[in-house]
C-alpha cells in the first residue's frame, strides 16, 4: 500500500521534491503539495484502492504526510471488506 | 400600496429602490439606491484611498482564454457566466427564427465567445500584473471596481446574480500581503461602525462545487484563508457577508507567474466589499427612508 501511494503521489502530488526522498512522516504541505494537488490525488486515491473519502476525512489533516494517507486508506479498504 | 409585502425584497420592489426584471437576482436600482452605493464607494476610499493604490477599472466581461486558466472552473463550474452569440449563416439564422417563434430551443447555433463573465473584480487583474514583469520593491496596491456575475437565483435580495465588487488587492511578499489583510480586518470594524450595522467577523470559505470542493472549503477553513465580515440581512441565522477579506497566498502568483522583485512568487491577497449588499444592509436596519437614517450614519455617508 505504502508503495502503491508513492506512485499515486508521484503522478498526481505536483510536489516540488522527488517522492523517493520523502520520509512517511513528513509534511507534504512543506514538500509543495497545493490544495487544488490534493484534489487529484483525492481522486486517484479513491481510484486505486477502489473506495471513497467520506467527509470527515476530507481535511488537511488526511493529506498531511504518507503515514496520514496510509492511516485513512488501510481504514476504508478494511471498512470495504468488512462489508 | 402593496398588499403582500411580506419579505424585505417586496418591500424594496414597492418603495421603488429595486426594479424588477422578471428574473431572480437581476434587478434594476433606482437613483436613491444608486446614491447610496455611490457614498459608500466614497466611505471606502476615505478609509483606503491614501494607500496610493493604482487604480484599474476593467468592464464586467473578461478574456475567456484567461478565465479558464484561471482554475475558476475547476472550483465553481455552477456558477461561472459564458458568453454566446450566433454563429451561423442565413439559412440557420432562417432556423432561429422559426424556433424562437414556436418556442422551441433557438440555441442550437449559439457558440462561445471570447468573452466571460467576471466572476470577481480582480480576476483579470492577475495576469495583466504579470505582464508587466517583476514586482517593484513595495509590491503593488490595486483598486478596483465592477459589475460580476454568479449564476445563483435567488429570492434573497443579498444574493444577486449581477453585482458590484469593490475590492483592494495587494501583490507582494508573505509580510506584505498578510500584513495589507490584517490592516483591513482593522479599517472594516471602523467602517461598518460608522454605519451602525451589526456584524460579526468570522472564519469563511469559497462556495467550491462537490465533493472536492469539500476537501477545499475545509482546507481553507484550516489555514484560516477567508475571513467574512456578515451583517443579518435575510436572516439572523444566515447572516450575509459583506465584506470578505481573502489571503490566496501563492494561488495566483504561482499559477500566472507573478514573481517579486526579490525573485521569488508573489503572494497575493484582496478584500471585496460587497456593494449592493452594504447598501442592503443599511435599508433593512435604518429603513427604506434614507433621510430618516441615524444622523451619525448620515454624516459617514453624506458628509
Amino acid at each position: 500500500m505504502n508503495e502503491k501511494l508513492r506512485q499515486i503521489l508521484a503522478a498526481h502530488g505536483k510536489l516540488a521534491v522527488d517522492v523517493a526522498k520523502i520520509a512517511d512522516g513528513d509534511d507534504l504541505y512543506a514538500a509543495g503539495l497545493t490544495s487544488f494537488a490534493t484534489v487529484q490525488l483525492m481522486l486517484a486515491i479513491e481510484d486505486g484502492f477502489d473506495i471513497e473519502i467520506p467527509d470527515r476525512m476530507l481535511n488537511r489533516r488526511t493529506f498531511a504526510s504518507i503515514e496520514a494517507l496510509q492511516a485513512c486508506v488501510a481504514e476504508l479498504v478494511r471498512n470495504r471488506e468488512a462489508a | 400600496m402593496c398588499n403582500a409585502c411580506n419579505t424585505f425584497l417586496d418591500k424594496l420592489i414597492d418603495r421603488g429602490l429595486l426594479i424588477e426584471t422578471g428574473v431572480d437576482g437581476l434587478y434594476g436600482r433606482s437613483g436613491a439606491f444608486e446614491d447610496v452605493i455611490a457614498r459608500f464607494d466614497a466611505l471606502i476610499t476615505r478609509f483606503g484611498g491614501g494607500d496610493g493604490a493604482e487604480i484599474i477599472r476593467f468592464p464586467p466581461g473578461m478574456n475567456r482564454a484567461l478565465f479558464e486558466k484561471s482554475g475558476y472552473l475547476k472550483s465553481f463550474p455552477n456558477l461561472a457566466g459564458t458568453i454566446h452569440a450566433f454563429s451561423g449563416n442565413d439559412a440557420a439564422h432562417a432556423r432561429l427564427v422559426e424556433r424562437l417563434a414556436a418556442g422551441d430551443d433557438w440555441t442550437e447555433d449559439q457558440r462561445l465567445t471570447d468573452v466571460v463573465l467576471a466572476p470577481a473584480a480582480c480576476y483579470p487583474l492577475y495576469p495583466v500584473i504579470a505582464k508587466r514583469g517583476p514586482l517593484p520593491e513595495g509590491g503593488r496596491l490595486v483598486d478596483l471596481n465592477s459589475y460580476c456575475f454568479r449564476h445563483e437565483p435567488s429570492k434573497d435580495p443579498a444574493r444577486m446574480q449581477m453585482f458590484r465588487m469593490r475590492e483592494y488587492v495587494r501583490i507582494g511578499t508573505p509580510e506584505q500581503v498578510t500584513e495589507f489583510r490584517a490592516l483591513w480586518l482593522e479599517r472594516a470594524e471602523q467602517l461598518i461602525g460608522k454605519l451602525a450595522l451589526p456584524y460579526h467577523l468570522d472564519v469563511a470559505n469559497d462556495p467550491f462545487f462537490g465533493r472536492a470542493g469539500r476537501l477545499l472549503a475545509n482546507n481553507q477553513r484550516d489555514q484560516r484563508l477567508k475571513f467574512e465580515l456578515l451583517v443579518p440581512i435575510e436572516s439572523e441565522e444566515k447572516p450575509t457577508a459583506c465584506l470578505s477579506f481573502n489571503y490566496h497566498q501563492d494561488h495566483f502568483g504561482t499559477l500566472w507567474g507573478i514573481r517579486t522583485a526579490a525573485d521569488e512568487t508573489a503572494h497575493t491577497a484582496c478584500v471585496g466589499f460587497g456593494m449592493e449588499r452594504v447598501a442592503l444592509a443599511l435599508f433593512k436596519h435604518h429603513g427604506l427612508d434614507v433621510e430618516a437614517w441615524p444622523a451619525t450614519v448620515r454624516e459617514a455617508l453624506w458628509g
